[in-house]
């Protein structure tokens, strides 16, 4: 199934507590090992974007409001 | 990877009553999730422009940094105080203060208690982490039984050190008080009740109802020696049972306020 929706994740703000990442109903979050924040973070950010539905769960319990989420609109894709 | 050939709807955003300052609080603590709940329901609302807060001395003494309206800072448990005088002074603002349990429920409990049974048309955000936080976690008047901290290393014996003071219950036997509940941060659900309770508390002081509260159970996870995860875990094991979540006091005319 393709992905409903995404999210981008501030990595000004985003402080690695991996809240999201447990949080997710989907798995679709984890820390990106490879890279790191300007306050030296290790970022979240989507290991599995096909799973995510745009819920919210992550900008919700986010401690930062480090994450922005959207919803794929295919109606209107279509149309 | 995010597809970009399909339209999307923004879903969720930080909200701009938060500004853009990065917060000086640990990874993982619930400070953040207040913050941006006030926020949020000060955005919804309208207040942004017509809102003063009051921070407190504690981890939350930069407060007036991380918002993006007007902040006053108090002295030390003196935030109810100095809110009473602000909106006796400007009635058509928008007051509220942002404590923690250092400063609300310990050196500023006869202030609080005061603008309570005063009725003052505040509302207070009450953090509860059952511990000092920004001095490095010593024992608290929230402390639970028997939890060890920097100054109760064996843990808090209540023989000589008392029981935790549970704020909510307290301030809901004062006439003067319309809205006091006890929320928590520990997960999503609880976070949405959490903001439906400030949004209430806003309301309350907007309408005239009297003095609201919202005490919130909050993390610590660096004083408390866990990870963020667990520390989340931990309210809903350790702390929920001490301090039960629900609501300590609707008056009548709050029970007939359509949020």
């Amino acid at each position: 199934m393709p992905a409903k929706g995404y999210i981008e994740v501030n990595e000004l703000f985003c402080k690695a507590c991996e809240i999201c990442v447990t949080d997710c109903p989907f798995d679709v979050l984890a820390l990106d090992m490879e890279r790191l924040t300007p306050k030296g973070y290790h970022p979240a950010y989507m290991v599995n974007p096909d799973a995510c539905t745009g819920c919210g769960i992550c900008a919700t319990v986010c401690p930062d409001a480090a994450i922005t989420v959207y919803r794929y609109d295919r109606k209107k894709a279509e149309a | 990877m995010v597809l970009t050939d399909t339209p999307a709807k923004l879903v969720y955003e930080r909200p701009e009553a938060l500004g853009t300052t990065v917060t000086h609080y640990c990874p993982g603590c619930t400070h953040g999730v207040a913050h941006r709940l006030v926020a949020e329901v000060l955005e919804e609302m309208s207040e942004v422009g017509n809102t003063i807060g009051v921070a407190s001395v504690g981890c939350s003494v930069f407060a007036y940094n991380y918002f993006d309206f007007d902040f006053v800072e108090a002295a030390h448990g003196r935030a109810p105080a100095m809110a009473t005088g602000i909106k006796r002074v400007l009635p058509d603002k928008t007051v509220f203060t942002y404590q923690g349990d250092g400063d609300l429920a310990s050196i500023g409990m006869g202030e609080i208690v005061g603008a309570a049974s005063r009725g003052e048309l505040i509302t207070v955000v009450f953090i509860n982490n059952a511990n000092y936080g920004m001095t490095g976690g010593q024992m608290a008047p929230t402390t639970l039984p028997g939890q060890k901290t920097t100054s109760s290393p064996t843990g808090r014996d209540v023989k000589r050190q008392g029981y935790p003071i549970q704020t909510a219950e307290l301030l809901s036997t004062l006439e003067g008080s319309a809205y006091i509940v006890r929320r928590s941060l520990h997960n999503s659900r609880e976070i949405r009740r959490a903001k439906k309770a400030i949004r209430t508390a806003f309301e309350v002081q907007k309408k005239g109802l009297g003095f609201a509260l919202v005490e919130l159970l909050s993390t610590c996870p660096t004083n408390w020696h866990l990870t963020p995860v667990e520390a989340r875990d931990w309210i809903e094991e350790r702390m929920m049972p001490v301090f039960p979540l629900g609501d300590y006091k609707i008056s009548s005319a709050v029970a007939d306020l359509k949020v």
